[in-house]
Parts: C-alpha cells; structure tokens; sequence
C-alpha cells in the first residue's frame, strides 16, 4: 500500500490554545507513517462567525485554503470539526454554482491563486478510518485501553448537516454484486459498508475505541451541542449543554472523555469549573482528543501528546 | 420472487401519560409484525386500533402538509407520515425503537404537547405579509422570478415543530425565538412587497430572545422534514441585521466582526485578542480565572508570539478588496 499523505489545515486553536492537539496529530501520523504536510499559508476558516457578518469574505478565505492544498496536489485533512464544517460548506457551494465560483476566483485572481475543486476535505478521523483502517490500527495497539470506559463525544460539525457529512467526510465504497433492490435494501448496505455515520447514532468515534481495545460508554449526550459558538453572547446557555454533557458521561460510569474537535475539547476540559457551578454538582472528568487517545494505545510517550497541556488532568496515564 | 410479505418483528416502547390524571408517565411496550413500507403514522394507528383505544396523538393530512403528527422515535425528530419504520430500526441498528412526544416536558397526553409557546412565538415575530394594499389594484403586483427565488426554502415551512424541539437552546432559554421562527422572520423579510423587515430585525437582534443566542448546532437543519435548513436562514438574518445597519455595539456583533480584525492582522485567530475585543476590557475580567487556569498548561500564546499566516500579504489583499459589509 502506498505511503498515505494528506495536507493538513490545522485550524487557529491547534496552534495556540491547544498545542498538544497538533503535538499528538503529528505523534501519531509518525507512528502510523502517515505523512502530513502543514498548510502554513491558510487563514482562520471564521469559525462559523465571519459569516454572520460577512458571508462572501468568508468564501473567498476559506477557498484560498483549500488553493494551497489542491497546489500541491493532496487531499486536505482537517483537526477541527468547525474548520471541517467551514471548508466543506465552502467547497459545496463553490463546486455547485458556476457564478459564485467565478465571482470567487475573480478575487483570488488578484493574488495569483485559483479554486479547482480538485482536493477532497476530511476530517483526519475518517482518513485513519477509511484510509488507514481499523484493522490495521488495532494491530499497532501496545497498550490496549481496556480498563477504561471511554466517553465519544462527536461534536456537531462533524455529524451535521448529515447531507454534506456523507458527501465529504465519507467514501464511496463498492459495495460488490448484489447491492439489492432499488430502496430499502440499498441503504442498509450503504450504511455497514462505509464510513458514513448516522447524526443520530454516529458510530465513527466508537469504532475506533474499540480497535484500541477500551469501552465506549453508551449515553445520549454522545451527538449534542457543547454550545461553543455561544460561549462569549449566552454563557449559561453554554455552560448548561456542557455541563449535561459531562454529567451524562460521567454518569454512565466514563472514566474519560474523547473529542475529535478541539472547541469542544476547550468548553470540556477548561471550562469544567464553572460548568460545575452552573449544574450545581462536582464535574472532574479528564478529556483527550482523539490522537491522544490513540496516541496512547499505540504507546507514545505522553509528554509527546501534549498530555502536560490538558487542564483536566488525565491522572491515569 | 415470492408474494410473500416479508415483515420484521419490532418492540415499540411507547411513552404514556395523561396530564390530568397521572402523576408520572410511564411506558407501555407493544410487539408488532412490521413490513417495510410501513410509516411511523401507521404504527401510531396500530397501537390505538390494536392494542389500546385511549392512545392519543395528532394527525391529519397523512401527506407530509399539516404538519400535525410530529414525534421523536429513539431520539430522532420525525414526521410520521414520511418516516419508514425500516429505516430507523437499519440506523439505530436494533428491533426495539422509543416512541416520545416532541417534548416531555409539554405533554398534555401521551404523544399530544402543548405547543403554546412555538405559536406565541411566532405570532411576536408577524409572520405574515406587512404591505398597505390597494383593495382596487388596476395590475398586479410584480414580483421577479430572482426576487421570488430570495425566499429560498423558507416558504416551505409546514411549522411541525421538529426544529424548535430539537434546538438545545429552546431547551435552556425559555426566551429564544427558535429556529422555526426565524426562518419564518426570514421568510418575510426577503419578500420585495413586505414592509415590516426592520421590526422583525429589532427583535431578533437582541441578545437573549435572539439570532446571536444560536450555539450553531445545525439540529434544526437535521430535524426538518421539509429541508428548509432553518439556520442557513438564521444566518441569512444576522447578514440582513448588517446589511441594515442595525447592529448594536454588543459582545455577540463584535464577537463576528472580531474575526476580520484578527485575520487581516495574522491570517489567524488571535484568540485572546478576540475576546478581550469582544468583551470589552472590563468584560473581559470574568474569564480571568480560566485564563489563568490555561496559562499554567501553557495553552494561552502571548502577544508577541503570535503565529502568523505564511504569504500573509495575499490574505490582507484579499481582505481588502473582499469585503463589503460595514460595522
């Protein structure tokens, strides 16, 4: 199998107020000898709010992004559920509508760049899934995570809208002879076939826990909101879908929580204090982000995965 | 291939109460023989004609148009009468599927809530056409097919409720207008023969009851059985509030607008810039406490060790000669 490499946006918080998702991003592509090349010419995606205010600048940046990995001829991977979200939302829009496109292109023209639309977007989640496999993962496991019931919190943007989710994050796979009736009998081996996960009963996260040989903690939090995006205008709008997030994960017996998005993992593992308040009830709850989970079956050392950059003090490891 | 009729058999666990004479709701399990066309509306039907005559919910059309028979099945916001059963025991991968009123907490019986506060809500945001009309017209009034085309999806709207009682924030604010409502505001507002657009914009503007309480789950979008993709319009709404000059100096407008500021300055977030701007410097005081808490993990970068965007001179053209919209 050929050696897999990707370009890889790494998004604004990877690079400043959660340096050990990068650190463990790269730990582990190493490990997996999987070769990411950094983006370092890409912007802020606007993080779902430049395009409240303004909708076409947020176009016009998000597409010079995906211009520097389509440049170097590589597929883009994404770290953060919000960048995902943004950059596919672009790339949709663009890829579907001939004026907006050209209207973009007119702008970037201006400093020599130009959108094809030739670069997939995923998150690194589905690339490890899809591309690497779960097969070939648990097979590199050293330090399998059995004694721990592992909380998946997926995080919004990587699950909804699912149309766009499906399309992008997930591959098409031939699915052989028989794919049965035009109908029913084609969705249900759609669904067992390919990574494309249900918003309802997303299962990616879950999959992966159990290739590292830990539990994954059934609870219905698993698909809601962490209310990030109101943090700052309604923070006890905020602090309430947190709080009931981690209340329900911890009370379903989790040891830890997993995220692959790193603006949930901020209103997780920083905010749990306050979070705490708001609920009225003690919340100590060590979060990771996904690549450290993995990171740490595959046995990297922990100061590598950044584990010292955790405020939730992951005091098991 | 055989006529034989191939069903599955399926457990409903059915939630019950009656708002008048019982003190707690409870759940009832019926055990059917289920075939691949059957709607979720059919098995409702089959639960009040086959096992229990008192069971109650609402339903009318059976065509996807009143929007009457809305129910949650394991979680799932559907519309009866469009929801195969097949197809949610193949999602949820199991035989035993929950069947709940939109929202517990309203329920007046068994899968009958109480929608009183989604049509106060709408009725506070006139979702109607506001226009002086002259009762004598020698023509009619002419809408182009583009002006027409501006109402995007928004018209489609059948107001069963999925999106407002799939919204986490209509969960823990009882002022939020909710996504139904906005895309409703917004369904109006783009109408070239409307008048009202700026009173509907003073009201979603505010903090509290309005846009900027949206956390950008995209539930709404998910839960519509009409694809009507209520935050798209939620966002359409935040640009019309721009666009008309009715942005307040707040922390949720200077939260969006702070991101241009960031990104013509490093091509990245400075994200403590972001909420000091945002905030304002006194406001920024609360969060002292966690910022402290992620200075000690090394997780706060200072100033003058801001990353920047490599070719950062692109991004700043680019800014430049993009944007339009003014604060």
């Amino acid at each position: 199998m050929a050696k897999l490499k990707y370009a890889l946006y790494t998004g604004c918080t990877a690079r400043e107020s959660t340096p050990e998702l990068l650190m463990s991003t790269l730990a582990v592509a190493k490990k997996l000898d999987i070769e990411l090349v950094l983006l370092d010419e890409a912007s802020c995606c606007g993080a779902s709010h430049l395009q409240d205010f303004d909708d076409f600048l947020s176009l016009v940046l998000n597409a010079r992004n995906i211009c520097y990995a389509e440049k170097q001829e590589l597929d883009m991977v994404t770290i953060c559920n919000t960048c995902q979200l943004n950059t596919v939302m672009t790339k949709e829009r663009l890829d579907g509508d001939e004026d907006l496109k050209s209207q973009v292109n007119e702008k970037l023209a201006e400093v020599g760049l130009e959108y094809k639309g030739t670069s997939s977007v995923r998150h690194f989640l589905y690339a490890i899934i899809d591309d690497y496999g779960l097969d070939r993962l648990a097979e590199k496991v050293v330090k399998p995570l059995d004694d721990f019931n592992i909380a998946a919190f997926y995080g919004c943007h990587n699950i909804r809208p699912s149309h766009l989710h499906r399309k992008h994050n997930a591959v098409e796979r031939d699915v052989g002879e028989g794919g049965g009736e035009e109908g029913f009998e084609k969705v249900e081996l759609m669904s067992k076939y390919n990574s494309g996960e249900n918003p309802y009963n997303p299962t990616s996260l879950d999959r992966i826990i159990d290739a590292l040989r830990g539990k994954s903690v059934d609870y219905e939090s698993k698909n809601k909101c962490c209310g990030f995006h109101a943090d700052l205008q309604a923070p006890h709008t905020a602090h309430k879908l947190t709080g009931t997030a981690l209340l329900d994960a911890i009370d379903n017996n989790a040891d830890m929580m997993v995220t692959p998005c790193p603006l949930c993992h901020l209103n997780m593992d920083v905010k749990q204090d306050s979070v705490a308040k708001e609920m009225g009830r003690d919340i100590k709850l060590p979060i990771l982000h996904l690549p450290q989970l993995i990171g740490l079956a595959l046995g990297i050392d922990p100061q590598e995965l950044g584990l010292q950059h955790n405020v939730s003090e992951p005091t098991f490891v | 291939m055989s006529s034989e009729r191939i069903t599955k058999k399926l457990t409903f666990k059915t939630f019950r109460f009656n708002a008048e004479t019982d003190f707690l709701p409870y759940f009832k399990t019926y055990e059917m023989e289920v075939g691949k066309d059957e709607l979720v509306l059919d098995i409702l039907n089959r639960i009040k004609w086959e096992f229990d005559g008192s069971f109650s919910y609402r339903r009318s059309c059976r065509h996807g148009i009143c929007g009457s028979c809305s129910i949650k099945v394991n979680g799932k916001p559907v519309l009866s009468c469009k929801q195969n059963v097949w197809e949610l025991v193949d999602i949820f991968e199991t035989d035993t599927l929950l069947l709940e009123p939109q929202s517990r907490k309203r329920v007046v019986k068994d899968m009958i809530i109480d929608k009183k506060d989604f049509w106060q809500k709408h009725a506070e945001l006139k979702p109607y056409l506001v226009a002086e009309i002259d009762e004598h017209p020698k023509e009619e009034i002419k809408v182009s097919p583009h002006e027409a085309e501006q109402l995007l999806e928004a018209d489609y709207c059948i107001q069963c409720g999925n999106c407002y009682y799939a919204c986490p924030v209509v969960e823990v604010n009882e002022n939020y207008f909710g996504p139904a409502q906005f895309a409703k505001a917004y369904r109006f507002n783009a109408d070239v023969r409307d008048n009202a657009k700026r009173e509907r914009l003073e009201k979603v503007r505010e903090m509290g009851p309005g846009v900027w309480d949206c956390v950008k789950c995209f539930e709404c979008a998910e839960a519509c059985p009409k694809d009507v993709d209520p935050i798209g319009k939620i966002t359409k709404l935040h640009n019309q509030i721009f666009e008309e000059g009715l942005a307040q100096d707040n922390v949720a407008t200077r939260h969006a607008v702070g991101f241009k500021h960031s990104i013509v300055k490093h091509g990245l977030l400075d994200e403590g810039e972001l909420v000091r701007y945002s905030e304002g410097t006194l406001g920024v005081m609360k969060h002292l406490p966690e910022a402290v808490a992620m200075f000690k993990k090394g997780k706060i970068v200072m100033p003058w060790n801001m990353p920047k965007s490599k070719n950062l001179d692109e991004i700043k053209t680019l800014v430049k000669s993009s944007s339009k919209v003014k604060f």
